[in-house]
């Protein structure tokens, strides 16, 4: 065993040297391979963590959403479906949400108000408004209402915490009257209705009825919802998957590179060792050191320096990426959301082909004559 | 005669061998890799009280969307949009917003529209 053991550390010893020799080669090979491992880690860890963040928070929403549309647009609903909706049978409770988009001309910012029990004259504001605006509590914020009269003056009567900023960044919320006066919104109409279910097996048949009483109606199922933020952070979706793919394509390119290319230098050193008695099996273990040692080191820098970045810095990089041309943008700290099934499909997918693309190569060459080996 | 490299004479003085350093590398990644981890697993015990705030601010305002994506209305709401939400502001408004392909269609609305 003893004896095994020595034998590894030997051959290691000689892989490190030679690994040495050609420092700045097997520098910059460590230092690109370190950074797709960390590109591709990063977004792992991105995608999981926000898909498990959009779980926990959504876990509440509404267990159906029923919109109107009218000639294929969204439209307000009026009440009166509140009122039937709620008589048919399964249904808990309908409420109507009054909630709407609002561009803040001066900061540039789109902002979502929406609407609470509250009195009149007073907002709650997330802390992406309040860092866009630069209010605080107490202070007054100034909004152009719908019927050009004079301007709506709303003090702030809290500031939500900054942790539910993935949730609430861009919420202004104020009463239904404030609401209504700000868009000029007709009364007896809602912008939606939220409904509790009593069985949520019956939603699919209950969505099915709402349809039939009215055809203008489109229900949103919680399981619609949810699933589309599934398909956001899935990683075989969208722009993911595209970074993904450049990240993967350049780690097979790289891999292929060391797979076909042998230096002459190599070969000659292969050769020089089999004419000096290393056994074809030695030429391999050395070589299969020499792949591990810069795999298993790019593996391991990577992903702690993915994970630094993601759950320490929330992510930076791909910031821009996200933000895309909005004023107003969440910052939020991300719960880390490891997988061990991921980390193993990242590890086998990085260290082991490239361990095996360095040793094919030098099997067909250690298999060869020994002074062909040095000739060619 | 050979010149000695300067991380050769370090090693000889030192009489360490280079597996040896490079074991004690990996052994420290190791660490490093599993303190990350047991970091994770002890943020993740805190992860409902850390959300509390948005998980209770969702709930009370029935909220069927994420803050991600605030440069759009479609992409503000994902959930609630539709396809043709991008055409919305004039006929050859083609996708303009970056988000917007980060963004995919949700499935179910694609089945509806098809």
């Amino acid at each position: 065993m003893n004896k095994a053991i020595e034998r590894h550390k030997n051959i290691l010893e000689f892989s490190l040297s030679s690994l040495l020799r050609r420092k700045t080669k097997n520098a910059s090979l460590l230092a690109i391979y370190t950074l797709i491992v960390f590109a591709i880690a990063s977004l792992l860890f991105f995608l999981s963590a926000l898909k498990r963040e959009s779980i926990l928070i959504l876990k509440d929403a509404p267990d159906m959403v029923v919109q109107r549309m009218v000639a294929g647009r969204q439209d307000l609903v009026p009440l009166v479906y509140a009122k039937e909706i709620a008589s048919l049978r399964g249904v808990r409770k309908v409420t109507p949400r009054l909630w709407g988009y609002y561009y803040d001309a001066p900061s540039g910012g789109n902002l979502t108000v929406m609407t609470a029990a509250m009195p009149a004259g007073f907002i709650k504001i997330g802390s992406g408004v309040s860092r866009l605006r630069r209010a605080t509590v107490a202070d007054v914020i100034v909004l152009q209402s719908y019927d050009n009269e004079v301007p709506l003056m709303l003090e702030i009567k809290e500031v939500l915490p900054y942790e539910s900023e993935l949730a609430a960044a861009d919420l202004v919320i104020m009463s239904d009257l404030d609401f209504r006066k700000l868009f000029k919104f007709p009364q007896g109409h809602a912008t939606d209705l939220a409904l509790t279910v009593a069985n949520s097996r019956e939603l699919s048949t209950l969505a099915e009825k709402i349809v039939d009483r009215y055809p203008d109606a489109r229900p949103i199922l919680k399981s619609e919802m949810l699933r589309t933020y599934d398909s956001i952070f899935d990683w075989r979706g969208g722009m993911m998957l595209v970074m993904m793919i450049a990240a993967v394509l350049s780690f097979i390119i790289f891999a292929w590179d060391r797979a076909t290319g042998l230096s002459a230098e190599e070969r000659k050193e292969i050769g020089i060792l089999k004419s000096i008695g290393w056994e074809t099996s030695d030429v391999l273990l050395l070589k299969f050191w020499e792949g591990a040692v810069i795999s298993l080191s790019a593996f391991f820098f990577g992903v702690i320096a993915a994970y630094v970045h993601v759950y320490f810095f929330s992510a930076p990089l791909f910031q821009p990426v996200l933000k895309g041309w909005s004023v107003l943008y969440p910052q939020f700290k991300l719960v880390p959301a490891v997988d061990a099934y991921q980390l193993g499909v990242l590890f086998f997918l990085t260290v082991a082909p490239y361990t095996f693309a360095t040793i094919i190569p030098c099997w067909r060459a250690a298999t060869i004559d020994p002074d062909a080996a040095m000739r060619s | 005669m050979v010149k000695k490299t300067k991380d050769e004479i370090l090693i000889k003085t030192f009489r360490i061998r280079k597996s040896t350093v490079f074991l004690v590398l990996t052994i420290i990644n190791v660490m490093a890799f599993s303190l990350l981890m047991l970091h994770a697993r002890s943020v993740q015990a805190r992860a409902g009280q850390l959300l509390a705030s948005s998980i209770s601010i969702a709930k009370e305002l029935q909220l069927t969307d994420l803050c991600l994506f605030t440069e759009a209305r479609y992409t503000r709401h994902p959930a609630m949009g539709d396809v043709h939400a991008a055409f919305q502001d004039h006929p050859l408004a083609l996708e303009h917003f970056p988000s917007g392909s980060l963004v995919p269609a949700p499935r179910p609305f694609m089945r509806r529209h098809e």
